[in-house]
């Protein structure tokens, strides 16, 4: 299968290991990926704030980018950004009457599929430790994102594949369904809010024991691990797609590398694992 | 009979009474956050509601066809409002009651005043209700030497703390038992001074306070739940009974409702008297379901008169992304299920409706006019848990993204210089609209290294990003983009155009 891959703004310009992460796993399935050059990002940002007409040129520009290019499935490593593509883009074009974008936007996100629901309902991935070789031995927990678990109803797509990586143990997560309180700009323009959802969320992690926090998110993954980071926590963040893609040959960081150079030697408690 | 103007575009009438926010939710919300005590409090009753909610509503197999069912009844009310008004008007008016319409909030009162000088009475008792709480009902009829007293217990602690309602189902949600106690010792002139915390106790002390004025009281003041067009009856749903005894002893009962709480039928009845009282206190059923169908002689109040009010609806259903808001049937399940309002509480919102429903209800009855109402759209991290718990289905994430986009489109054109957002919403269309174009500005990202510490992680950010790292860091930037690694590592035709471009820059 052709797959194009739509590596999000923020995992192109900050974590690219999450992208490289997704291609692994899709040519470790035998699929030939290619990446739309066009691409830029989903527009989410300027949507959700209310600044439709900036909006406009970013979700053009995307339809643009992946419908230049032949291919059977587009993915993003993002529940909220295939959210925007599959829910917005198509409101935005009819909002501006134009109904030749609102077509194309509409056949572009019929084929678009947030990673874990491409891995499960298309290509048949069960189990990540025989069919992609996944190994990551270590106590993680899992944050399942708002957008993709609201929006694109995902459901246990990807705590279940994390279940089948060799070696980890899945920590619970009280309160999983409890937002982070990142929410794009909200956590600029309400940021004291924002921080009280996050001190719960990451109390809750911390009660988990676990030695890293997953999700399908990196937005989310970053105010998560921003926080913790700040209060010094050795508890860091990884995307689940780095977790597949890790392998005994190739492994992903282990969490205690995730933290920082820095921060290694401020730590005095050991970790568990 | 004043004239109403539904739904006819081009003429809002936008609402006032207690709709605006007097500062801005980021602020009023920061001041909530400190208080430790009413985080706690929030923090137990709106996880214990939705835990209830949860369990009854999971009993019910057919619970999303009921929501859709609800929806669909409510949209349908709003397409055809103005025949089932007068539909409602003719029916209710032949079985003995009175109409009285109210473009806002300031006729709604005045019509009330008149009525309770009418029936020669300076004394009422309430049935909670949301309309008179919007309206401003009680602090104006205070001023005209009126008193007003609350019967439903929660709304009577707060009355007597000469408080605001901090939640539209569970007024006093934000006080627990002990400060209960304090307030009724304080403000309860006959109160037994050795009044424990129990709830049994602080109950009755309500119940012989209340006792009295229930037997004197002339006249009655309630909202509606429901309006059912076909036989022109109204609907109160209580827990209490407090409500039955308001609408069944005094001689005159006055009732205010928001135009929307219109059914067409009886029959519709039926799917509401199962959303509402799962959604709003976790019950399969609410102890007390009231309905009244104008004078019956000797029984009862023969004196039924009913202030249909407008107070910004008409504005609202204009609206056609936002009409969906008067769907709302006042439940509080969004609130309950919101991590915003879990932890500013309804203070903060600044007005009668808080939590998500407030933040979209609000500046629609107002229209975005002022920068405080503005500011409650964005009160909301837009998780969604809000429209997932609406028994009516109403799709509060959305309708708060429109009304963001009101927002900013007010601002624009203005002679005000644009904000540190509006410059930087710009430029990021401007870098985003062009794969070519975020490739350049990539390059720049190796700089921001510069801003970080040698454990490579930024702590300070200037401006409005500021609000970021007041308790969170950013990793520094990487050095290679994965675009970059993706033109070097994979040769294909997008590459190609890539490494020109590399060329180029």
């Amino acid at each position: 299968m052709k797959i194009a891959l739509f590596a999000t703004c923020i995992v192109d310009a900050m974590y690219p290991s999450t992208g490289r992460a997704t291609v692994s796993i899709l040519e470790r399935l035998g699929h030939d990926v290619v990446f739309p050059a066009g691409q830029a990002c989903c527009g989410q940002m300027h949507l959700n704030s209310g600044y439709f007409p900036e909006a406009v040129p970013v979700v053009r520009n995307h339809v643009e980018a992946f419908e230049a290019q032949d291919y059977d499935v587009a993915v993003a490593p993002s529940g909220s950004c295939v959210a925007s593509v599959k829910h917005q883009h198509a409101m935005l074009a009819r909002s501006i009457g134009d109904a030749d974008l609102e077509t194309r936007a509409t056949a572009v996100g019929a084929r678009t599929y947030e990673l874990s629901a491409l891995l499960t309902d298309v290509l048949g991935v069960t189990d990540a430790a025989t069919q992609l070789g996944s190994w990551y031995p270590h106590r993680i927990t899992y944050h399942p994102s708002c957008h993709g678990m609201r929006l694109l109803r995902l459901g246990d797509r990807q705590a279940d594949l994390l279940r089948t990586v060799e070696g980890l143990e899945l920590e619970p997560l009280p309160e999983a369904d409890q937002c982070c309180g990142f929410g794009g700009t909200f956590s600029l323009k309400n940021s004291d809010v924002s921080s009280a959802m996050l001190a719960d969320k990451n109390a809750n992690i911390a009660a988990t024991g676990a030695e890293l926090c997953t999700g399908g998110d990196a937005s989310c993954l970053m105010h998560i691990g921003g926080g913790l980071s700040r209060q010094g926590s050795t508890i860091s963040t990884l995307h689940f797609a780095e977790i597949l893609a890790s392998t005994r040959d190739n492994p992903a960081p282990a969490p205690d590398a995730l933290r920082g150079p820095a921060r290694k030697t401020a730590h005095t408690t050991g970790k568990a694992g | 009979m004043s004239p109403t103007y539904l739904g006819m575009p081009g003429l809002p009438v936008y609402g006032d009474g207690n709709l605006h926010a007097s500062e801005a939710f980021p602020a009023a919300a920061r001041r909530e956050l400190g208080n430790a005590q009413l985080r706690a409090n929030l923090g137990h009753a709106t996880h214990t509601i939705r835990d209830k909610r949860l369990r009854v509503v999971a009993e019910l197999p057919d619970w999303e066809d009921l929501r859709e069912a609800g929806s669909a009844i409510k949209a349908s009310v709003m397409a055809r409002l103005p025949e089932l008004l007068e539909e409602f008007e003719k029916n209710f008016t032949a079985r003995g009651g009175i109409i009285h319409w109210a473009r806002d909030a300031d006729e709604a009162n005045g019509i009330v005043r008149d009525l309770i000088r009418d029936a020669g009475a300076d004394e009422v008792v309430k049935v909670k209700s949301m309309a008179t709480q919007e309206i401003g009902l009680n602090e104006y009829l205070e001023e005209q030497g009126i008193s007003a007293l609350e019967t439903d217990l929660a709304e009577l602690i707060v009355q007597l703390d000469h408080d605001k309602p901090s939640h539209i189902l569970v007024p006093a949600i934000h006080k627990n038992r002990a400060q209960i106690r304090e307030i009724f010792l304080r403000e309860m002139p006959d109160v037994d001074p050795d009044l424990t915390d129990t709830p049994a106790r602080l109950a009755e002390a309500a119940r012989l306070h209340l006792r009295r004025k229930f037997l004197s009281a002339k006249v009655a003041i309630s909202g509606a739940n429901f309006a059912l067009a076909d036989t022109g009856t109204l609907a109160v749903v209580e827990s209490e009974g407090n409500g039955r005894m308001c609408l069944t002893l005094p001689d005159t009962l006055i009732t205010v409702m928001g135009v929307e709480k219109l059914l067409p039928s009886w029959t519709d009845l039926e799917v509401f008297m199962q959303l509402l009282p799962r959604s709003s206190t976790g019950e399969r059923m609410n102890p007390y379901t009231s309905l009244w169908t104008g004078v019956t002689e000797g029984d009862g109040p023969q004196n039924v008169h009913l202030v249909l009010l407008d107070n910004g609806r008409s504005a609202a259903l204009a609206d056609e992304m936002g009409r969906s808001a008067l769907h709302c049937i006042r439940c509080s399940a969004c609130m309950n299920v919101c991590p915003v309002y879990e932890r500013t509480g309804g203070h903060a919102y600044g007005s009668t409706y808080p939590g998500p429903i407030g933040a979209i209800l609000s500046p629609l009855l107002t229209g975005i006019t002022s920068e405080e109402n503005a500011s409650l759209p964005y009160a909301s991290s837009l998780c969604g848990a809000c429209y997932d718990a609406c028994p009516v289905k109403i799709n509060i994430p959305e309708i708060l993204v429109h009304l963001r986009s009101e927002d900013v489109e007010s601002r624009r054109g203005t002679t005000k210089v644009p904000g540190q957002m509006d410059v930087a919403m710009k430029a990021a269309s401007w870098v985003m609209g062009s794969g070519r174009r975020m490739a350049l500005a990539e390059k720049a990202l190796p700089l921001g290294k510069l801003a970080a510490g040698p454990d490579r992680k930024i702590k300070k950010l200037p401006g409005m990003a500021a609000g970021w790292t007041q308790s969170r860091d950013i990793p520094a930037p990487p050095a290679q983009s994965f675009r970059d690694w993706w033109a070097k590592e994979h040769h294909d035709p997008g590459s190609e155009e890539h490494t020109e471009l590399e060329e180029k820059a």
